[in-house]
């Protein structure tokens, strides 16, 4: 707790830093990776981010030091050098997209640790905090190494910002930008461009093995939330953010732990919390609205069923027990008795004792469902000409999906029709009358 | 058979174009001319689309030139626009109808500049154009093929262009779409414009075009529709592909000979 409130006090001015370096490399790479999310490019990511590795190590190698600015140019030019051999690969082989990416990742990855192990067994003392490129290390986001990436990260931003019409419509439709005289090609190489970067300043706080999670997770959790492309880029800014604040928080609480990992599980959270609860595309959200539907339907059919009896006996309003309904047709009889409860609170039935009967407003529901139910046979075999024994179980489901316009439109059509195929009377209400 | 334009809007001089080196369309070489409906017509697989995404630059020419007003495309290219098969993208993209149809207006923008209060304008015009000015605001995804296909026709009309290619807007339309699209081509052509349409359907292809194109990996016929549109040419489009182009095409693309010999 004491570790928390000093945290968020922020008078350590190591936190300060550390706090802004990783909201701004967190924020940045969502914002780029809504782009290679968008173009359906996330494995590309996955290649890129583990390819800057060998340039990391080739970096230090070369120039002895541990200097960000190196590292950047390492990792870029090895990032590129990857982008460059997938494209080579498809393009001269018949080896397909994917298998050229898992091909050059491991390879690329595969060079970048063996670099790694021989810096480390080859006691040069700079060499301490190179591991941390693998799974990040955010409080080592201080001094120049914070300028540094803090600086790309705002270029990131900028670039994406000057850029936001092209990308989104080369992201929608290349083919379409091609005609209209874009230069594809070269957007298309600054925003591989841009996500090289966006990698080389996230692997800092997050490392490259988990890198990808920081391009792709924050867009595809913010997918669930919107509609619009500039709404979505600042969902997944906030997302990583957040994610990097976490990471942050871990990575001074416990100087040891690698803040990646912490990171991704954040982000992970955040996208998995999304997925199951985002209002229209979340999986309870579309569970709950399936239920509801269920529970219309199986309302709607006792109703019905009430009103055919009430029909047959010319008595609608007479109370009913449960079993006089199941014997009449088959429901559910786990569900029975909460639908009847609803209908009960919706003021469609009333309950005397242990038996059921219409309300006025219960009989006007099931009229019109029967209604529904007969003009859609009607329209089955007047317009498809399906015999009268096979447009049942059709207007079954349709009773229940009819529109108002749909039925306008059916009675005009069939002229309001007094009949169904089965002879039985189409019930019209007040409302339905012929104008 | 084929018919020379008087005064051609698009000249296809002896056009060849290939996937991965197998030739799609042989030797074709026709003129278009000005103001008129125009059907591209042949079964599956004959090169339709082929021929107007290389009319587009979106090809590479195995050999041969297209000309559009007499000049090359780059010249040209803010007179033309081009309306790619509805599902050549992904609908369920972020986006709105509105932020689609402002799509035709960047080629005018330039880099770096955002659509202007005009640029706005011109796009809801061109939406109620086709009659969907009130789902503007609607997501994409949420749109009947039909309507997605009037979204794509308000792009196009919204980069006010003299030359239009379209690559089957009529395929998977309701009867109400279909009407409302050939009514604003018709408007098109009757105030100068020249339309190009990729079809399908033989039965409408008749009332629908001035000038008929009939295709079949290379060209059969190119006309007036009253000329071309005949019972022996339609058989001889439809009639079976000839089936040493397509083998020799094969040879061609497993010899990996590129092109022409430029020697």
């Amino acid at each position: 707790m004491d570790n928390l409130r000093a945290f968020f006090s922020f008078s350590d001015p190591n936190v300060v830093s550390v706090v802004l370096g990783t909201l701004l490399l967190t924020a940045s790479s969502a914002v780029v990776g809504t782009f290679t999310f968008l173009r359906k490019k996330a494995l590309l990511g996955d290649a890129i981010a583990h390819a800057v590795l060998p340039g990391v190590g080739a970096a230090f190698l070369w120039s002895g030091v541990k200097d960000p600015l190196m590292m950047i140019a390492g990792a870029f030019v090895s990032g590129w050098l990857a982008v460059w051999a997938m494209d080579q690969i498809v393009a001269h082989s018949k080896i397909k997209e994917d298998t050229a990416i898992a091909l050059v990742l491991s390879v690329f990855f595969g060079v970048g640790i063996l670099l790694l192990t021989y810096i480390q067994h080859s006691g040069n003392a700079a060499q301490t905090g190179l591991e941390s490129f693998l799974f990040g290390k955010a409080a080592a986001l201080v001094g120049r190494d914070l300028w540094v990436f803090g600086a790309v990260a705002l270029v990131l931003l900028v670039a994406v910002g000057l850029f936001f019409k092209e990308f989104q419509l080369i992201a929608f439709d290349e083919a379409y930008a091609r005609t209209l005289g874009l230069p594809v090609g070269r957007l298309n190489l600054l925003l591989t461009s841009l996500t090289v970067l966006a990698v080389v300043t996230g692997i800092q706080a997050v490392g490259v093995v988990l890198m990808s999670a920081m391009l792709i997770t924050p867009a595809a959790a913010a997918r669930y939330w919107t509609d619009r492309v500039q709404q979505m880029i600042l969902l997944a800014a906030g997302f990583g953010a957040l994610s990097g604040l976490a990471g942050a928080y871990v990575s001074y609480v416990a100087p040891a732990m690698p803040t990646g990992p912490w990171i991704v599980v954040v982000i992970s959270v955040v996208a998995i919390l999304s997925f199951f609860f985002a209002p229209g595309r979340g999986i309870v959200y579309r569970y709950w609205q399936q239920e509801s539907l269920r529970h219309d339907i199986l309302e709607e059919n006792m109703l019905k069923a009430f009103y055919q009896m009430g029909e047959q006996e010319e008595d609608f309003f007479a109370s009913r027990p449960a079993e006089e309904l199941l014997a009449w047709r088959k429901f559910p009889p786990a569900s029975l008795k909460d639908a009847l409860r609803r209908l009960v609170r919706k003021g469609d039935m009333v309950r005397k004792n242990d038996a059921w009967q219409l309300s006025p407003a219960g009989l006007e529901r099931g009229r019109s469902i029967v209604k529904k139910h007969r003009l859609w046979e009607l329209y089955l075999s007047r317009y498809l000409q399906l015999a009268p024994d096979h447009v049942h179980d059709d207007a079954e489901t349709i009773e229940h999906i009819l529109t108002p316009e749909l039925e306008a439109e059916l009675l005009r059509m069939m002229d309001y029709p007094d009949l169904d195929p089965h002879d039985a009377v189409i019930p019209y209400g007040e409302k339905d009358k012929k104008e | 058979m084929k018919f020379t334009a008087e005064n051609p809007v698009v000249e296809f001089h002896d056009l060849t174009v290939a996937y991965h080196r197998k030739p799609a369309l042989w030797n074709v070489d026709l003129t278009l001319p000005a103001g008129a409906l125009i059907g591209i017509i042949g079964p599956n697989g004959a090169g339709k689309s082929t021929l107007i995404k290389a009319a587009m630059g979106l090809l590479p020419l195995s050999s041969g030139y297209v000309r559009l007003f007499g000049a090359e495309l780059d010249a040209v290219r803010r007179r033309v626009s081009y309306v790619p098969q509805r599902e050549s993208v992904d609908w369920d993209f972020p986006a709105s109808v509105m932020d689609v149809v402002l799509m035709g207006r960047y080629a005018g923008l330039g880099l770096l500049k955002r659509p202007s209060a005009q640029d706005r304008e011109i796009a809801l015009n061109s939406l109620e154009k086709v009659g969907m000015a009130g789902f503007r605001n609607r997501q994409i995804a949420q749109l009947s093929g039909g309507q997605q296909q009037r979204v794509f026709l308000a792009r196009a009309l919204a980069q006010e262009a003299d030359l239009y290619f379209m690559d089957e807007p009529f395929a998977g339309v309701d009867a109400a779409t279909e009407a409302a699209i050939l009514e604003i081509l018709q408007e098109l052509t009757s105030s100068g414009k020249t339309v190009i349409v990729v079809h399908h359907d033989l039965q409408s292809a008749a009332s629908f075009f001035h000038w008929v194109v009939l295709l079949n990996m290379r060209l059969v016929a190119s006309g007036p529709v009253d000329e071309v549109f005949t019972a022996a040419l339609l058989q001889e489009t439809y009639g079976g592909r000839l089936t040493v182009l397509a083998e020799v095409g094969e040879l061609v693309r497993k010899r990996q000979i590129s092109g022409r010999e430029k020697y």
